[in-house]
């Protein structure tokens, strides 16, 4: 691992749009089933504006920034020795249906641990007005060659 | 009434087992794009040394919300989520694997219950450190 790369500065994402189908397909494959997921007008009664996401939902817009690390051609990580060691998702508030996000990355930690590398970094997404939604925060452990 | 009326410190607030498949494997794959595919061929995962193929660990993560939410229904939302995978979910091609999840109250303030979620499958938790914060819908 480069530690050299908590200091990097990585462009925003292109903007994702968050679709009402999208989040349907995304509550089934959670089996999150409560109808604020895939009908709008239970949502609306509950004060949104449309579907709402369910809270892991951010992790397919962290999948562009986690592929902006990779190709990080410095960055010295083989994604088959790559595994999901913690996952933490922080609102500012729920990602509806009809929300544009952008996300930007940046790296937080560089640990190396018996061989193994732990990198931290966390994925800030911000609405078409430029306000903060959701931080995805991920640590994956690189697994050693000896691991 | 509030989320968190008589919401007591080490109150049990849901539990269920959920029965993952190596469909629900699929269907998962598909919706977040995460196609590693030690989590539908047993091939690989027997390549990688895995003990066989494995549930993504965002599945789980996802799934082990759910009850929570049900819970909370249309007076609270997630405001915050973490978990650290402890130990992988491996899914029998055949039997499918079962997680059965309990959420607990651990903590309380104004607007915010903190519940803490015990994720077990063959008797061994899954996940450590597993975290929601459900704040109520004013």
């Amino acid at each position: 691992m480069n530690p050299e790369l908590t200091e990097r500065a990585f462009a925003p994402t292109a903007p994702y749009l968050v679709g009402r189908e999208k989040v349907r397909e995304f509550a089934r494959a959670v089996l999150a089933t409560a109808p604020l997921h895939h009908d709008p007008e239970a949502a609306r009664a509950a004060g949104f504006a449309d579907v709402v996401a369910p809270p892991i939902f951010p992790i397919v817009i962290a999948e562009a920034t986690l592929q902006q690390l990779l190709a990080e051609p410095d960055a010295g990580i083989d994604f088959s020795r790559v595994v999901h060691g913690e996952q933490r998702f922080t609102y500012s508030r729920p990602i509806v249906a009809g929300d544009e996000l952008t996300a930007t990355l940046r790296v937080t930690s560089i640990k190396t641990l018996g061989g193994n590398s732990m990198v931290t970094s966390e994925s800030a997404m911000t609405d078409a007005a430029g306000e903060h939604v959701v931080t995805s925060i991920s640590t994956l452990v690189i697994r050693g060659d000896d691991a | 009434m509030s989320l968190l009326d008589g919401l007591e410190i080490g109150q049990v607030v849901a539990e269920r087992t959920v029965h993952l498949t190596r469909d629900s494997l699929v269907r998962y794959a598909g919706a977040s794009g995460d196609f590693n595919a030690i989590h539908y061929r047993d091939d690989v995962a027997a390549q990688v040394g895995l003990p066989g193929v494995l549930a993504h660990g965002m599945l789980t993560m996802g799934v082990a919300v759910q009850p929570v939410i049900d819970w909370a229904d249309a007076r609270g939302w997630v405001s915050d989520y973490q978990v650290r995978f402890t130990r992988p979910v491996v899914v029998d091609p055949q039997q499918g694997a079962d997680l059965t999840i309990t959420a607990t109250v651990a903590a309380l303030d104004d607007d915010t219950a903190r519940i803490d979620l015990t994720v077990t499958f063959a008797d061994q938790t899954v996940l450590g450190k597993a975290q929601v914060r459900v704040t109520t819908l004013a």
